[in-house]
């Protein structure tokens, strides 16, 4: 039974600090061995709190935590064996880079022998060994940040946490650790749950993405699925860029939906969540499936719009148009070899598949 | 081209040009912290100055009896007493007696000599009819004069510049023929005293930091409203007059007080056998630790309330016990404020006077008790500022090992 087992459960929990309102309400979780499963959303959303009631640092109000088909709530978090990677770091400023790291082998009792070996394997792994005997405040942050890293895994824990490791980076730099943490997770299999606000950072790295809004999960899924089949409206607006138009379900045929646009007409769009004739909703499209054109496109659904604004961003160009009264209505037009001479002020038709614009619940 | 200076787009040196634009602000500085400096000098360091200079510098014989000066200095203070000496001491005998300075001169070789007050004072009186051989005469008027210690006395006396007080502030006094011995048994207090005071500031200190520790460990991690709470009554003290809260001790400990009532009341002792907690170093070290207390708190929780508690944390989840990672990762971060706090502590209590004077008794009395006795009572202001100076190289021997130890540096007072 234990081999069904998922590696990491989450019950039923729940998490109150003041007894009158839940940080997280019932979640139900469930982490495989070996995935790299990130806890996505903003701040205030409870997902912080589920890392640190996994770590031991915050008692579950009500339900179980299982770890390998155990129940952790009562093993204090020095006896968990889970490795932990901070939001600034957490390096300890009096010791140097191997002291820190032969920390959590000593407090095991491991020989000097053994531990050093371990040390120097870790450092190895980051490509940080000639920084041993230096102090954190001599390191830059990435560095920093690396230390941390192999602190974490350096005595081999199956399970690591991170919570927002890569918050206190510049951007370059966090790109290129994302990249740096997923080949680590890939290389050495351990189970990683990783905590961050930041969707591209989630989208990058994780097997799975648990969208966490109001201490409930929103949405678990695979990144591609998430991008593109959110499941509700707050999904599709937390992951990327999404334009919104809102309207009345007018007739529900199939996977297909008509909805009622008021006086700008009735569009078609793909149906996704369960929604009745007459309900309020959001309808979702993505600002790279929308094209720009003189004309109505045959095949697709097509609305007239007005640009309003242009922003040349290089590889593309972020086209702000008022289609159907909403003023912030995004397309991004490639910067392809044939440019499209655009101005503000130009009217046009913008476009889109069926398949790409989804009728998501009203909130 | 060997001037490689940087020049200014004018042409002048880049360095001029800097110090020219940073003039005005460092006036603008200089004048903000003027009064204040003013006032230092003037109320703090020149006094200073003047009150350590007396601890070697004593001019009251030499100006007074200038002739005896100069006959005891050419003297070599074994050989016989010479009539040139005896000369000299009458001739200026009287001149002391007639401008009414003999007083001053009878104090002074007093210090140096128990009974040459009267000794003095007498001789003067009559050492107008005195007919030479003078050396005669004075043994004449008094046996004390045949006595060759007097004369060495004198010739300590009229020493300007003299490191008899230092001396005698270690339990040492100046030879007549040069060279230190050690003060007579009786007199040996300063030494003891010393020890004594080192002893209890130490204990005071670690007493402190015993009982501050966790009181700032909490402060600094309890929620805001909690910590502020505890802030406050960690505060209150300062606000209430230190002569209040030393007599509150005094009504807490003694002998019909309120710890020895409550101790009879417990049998942990008799009615007519009750502890005694004050008047004695006992009453000096509750006292005092409860007196220096905040100073060992404020800066061990300003130290505490930026060491982040995911340190902690972070230990913890390596494997380590809650004490591994109090032990090793929170008591190191928590020694810059261990050190600014025992060092402010210590070096306050090595100086303290008023609550040892009002519940030490007898044998919880301290250096300063002794500075403060010379000051007012005695009136040997010159003892008194070989003392403190004795009491400040202390001070800044325990700041040197401090710094060689912990590092200055390595202190953060808030």
């Amino acid at each position: 039974m234990a081999s069904d087992m998922p590696f990491v459960r989450y019950e039923n929990v729940q998490k109150s600090y003041d007894g009158e309102s839940l940080v997280v309400k019932n979640l139900n979780l469930d982490i495989q061995k070996g995935e790299f499963v990130t806890m996505l959303g903003p701040s205030g959303s409870g997902k912080t709190t589920c890392l640190m009631m996994l770590a031991g640092f915050e008692t579950a109000t009500y339900g179980d935590i299982l770890l390998d088909g155990k129940p952790i709530n009562n093993i204090p978090p020095h006896r968990r064996g889970i490795g932990m990677v901070f939001q600034n770091y957490a390096l300890f400023p009096h010791m140097t880079v191997n002291e820190n790291l032969a920390f959590p082998l000593t407090v095991r009792k491991m020989s000097k022998a053994d531990s050093e070996a371990k040390v120097r394997r870790a450092l190895e792994m980051v490509q940080m060994v000639e920084f041993g005997d230096r102090k954190p405040a001599q390191l830059s942050g990435g560095q920093q940040q690396r230390i941390a890293l192999a602190r974490a895994l350096v005595f081999e824990p199956e399970l690591v946490l991170m919570d927002e490791p890569l918050g206190a980076l510049d951007k370059q730099l966090r790109e290129h650790m994302q990249y740096e943490i997923k080949h680590i997770h890939e290389s050495l299999g351990v189970t990683v749950v990783y905590v961050t606000h930041d969707q591209s950072e989630a989208l990058t790295m994780s097997n799975r993405i648990a969208v966490f809004n109001d201490g409930i999960v929103q949405q678990l899924a695979d990144p591609v699925t998430l991008y593109e089949r959110p499941d509700n409206a707050f999904v599709a607006q937390f992951i990327g860029e999404n334009n919104t138009l809102v309207g009345h379900v007018d007739t529900i045929s199939g996977k297909k939906v008509t909805v009622d646009l008021g006086e700008n007409g009735k569009i078609q769009a793909t149906r996704v969540v369960d929604v009745a004739k007459g309900d309020k909703t959001t309808l979702s499209i993505r600002p790279e499936r929308i094209a720009f054109s003189d004309k109505v496109v045959r095949g697709k659904v097509s609305m007239p719009a007005q640009v309003m604004e242009l922003i040349y961003l290089g590889d593309h160009i972020r086209c702000r148009m008022n289609v159907a009264g909403n003023d912030e209505f995004i397309a991004k037009i490639p910067n392809s070899n044939k440019p499209i001479a655009l101005s503000p002020g130009n009217k046009g038709y913008v476009s889109w598949n069926i398949d790409d614009c989804r009728a998501l619940d009203y909130s | 081209m060997s001037d490689t200076r940087l020049l200014a787009a004018d042409g002048t040196p880049l360095k001029r040009k800097l110090a020219q634009s940073l003039f005005r602000t460092k006036l603008r500085t200089f004048g903000l912290v003027c009064p204040l400096l003013a006032l230092i000098i003037s109320a703090f360091v020149i006094p200073i100055v003047f009150m350590l200079s007396a601890s070697v510098y004593d001019d009251r014989y030499a100006s007074l009896m200038p002739k005896s000066t100069i006959a005891v200095s050419e003297w070599d203070g074994e050989s016989p007493v010479t009539e040139d000496m005896a000369a000299a001491m009458v001739a200026d005998l009287i001149i002391a007696k007639e401008q009414k300075t003999i007083g001053r001169v009878a104090n002074r070789v007093n210090r140096e000599f128990s009974g040459a007050t009267s000794l003095f004072k007498s001789t003067a009186r009559s050492a107008k009819k005195f007919e030479p051989p003078y050396l005669e005469a004075l043994e004449n008027k008094d046996k004390k004069w045949q006595n060759i210690e007097m004369w060495q006395a004198i010739k300590v006396a009229s020493k300007t510049y003299t490191l008899g007080y230092v001396a005698n502030a270690l339990d040492m006094r100046v030879k007549a023929t040069g060279g230190f011995e050690p003060q007579d048994e009786l007199r040996q207090i300063h030494i003891t005293l010393f020890m004594r005071t080192i002893e209890i500031s130490f204990i005071v200190t670690v007493a402190c930091l015993l009982l501050g520790y966790p009181v700032a460990y909490l402060m600094a991690n309890l929620p805001l409203r909690t910590s502020n709470l505890l802030l406050i009554l960690v505060l209150m003290p300062f606000w209430t007059s230190l002569l209040v809260r030393t007599t509150a001790w005094i009504a807490m400990l003694q002998g019909q007080g309120v710890m020895n009532d409550l101790f009879v009341v417990f049998g942990l002792a008799t009615d007519d056998d009750r502890f005694s907690l004050i008047y004695n170093k006992t009453g000096t070290l509750i006292a005092m630790t409860h007196i220096m207390l905040p100073f060992m708190i404020m800066p061990l929780y300003s130290v505490m309330k930026t060491i982040s508690p995911a340190y902690v944390r972070a230990a913890k989840s390596m494997g380590a016990t809650n004490w591994t990672a109090f032990w090793r990762v929170y008591f190191p971060q928590s020694i810059p404020g261990i050190g600014a706090g025992s060092l402010l502590v210590f070096i306050l209590a090595i100086g303290y006077y008023i609550t040892p004077a009002l519940v030490g008794g007898q044998d919880g009395q301290m250096i300063s008790n002794i500075i403060d006795f010379h000051m007012r009572r005695s009136l040997n202001w010159n003892l008194a500022a070989a003392l403190g100076l004795v009491l400040l190289v202390f001070v800044l021997f325990f700041f040197w090992i401090y710094d060689r130890v912990v590092g200055i540096d390595n202190m953060k007072l808030g």
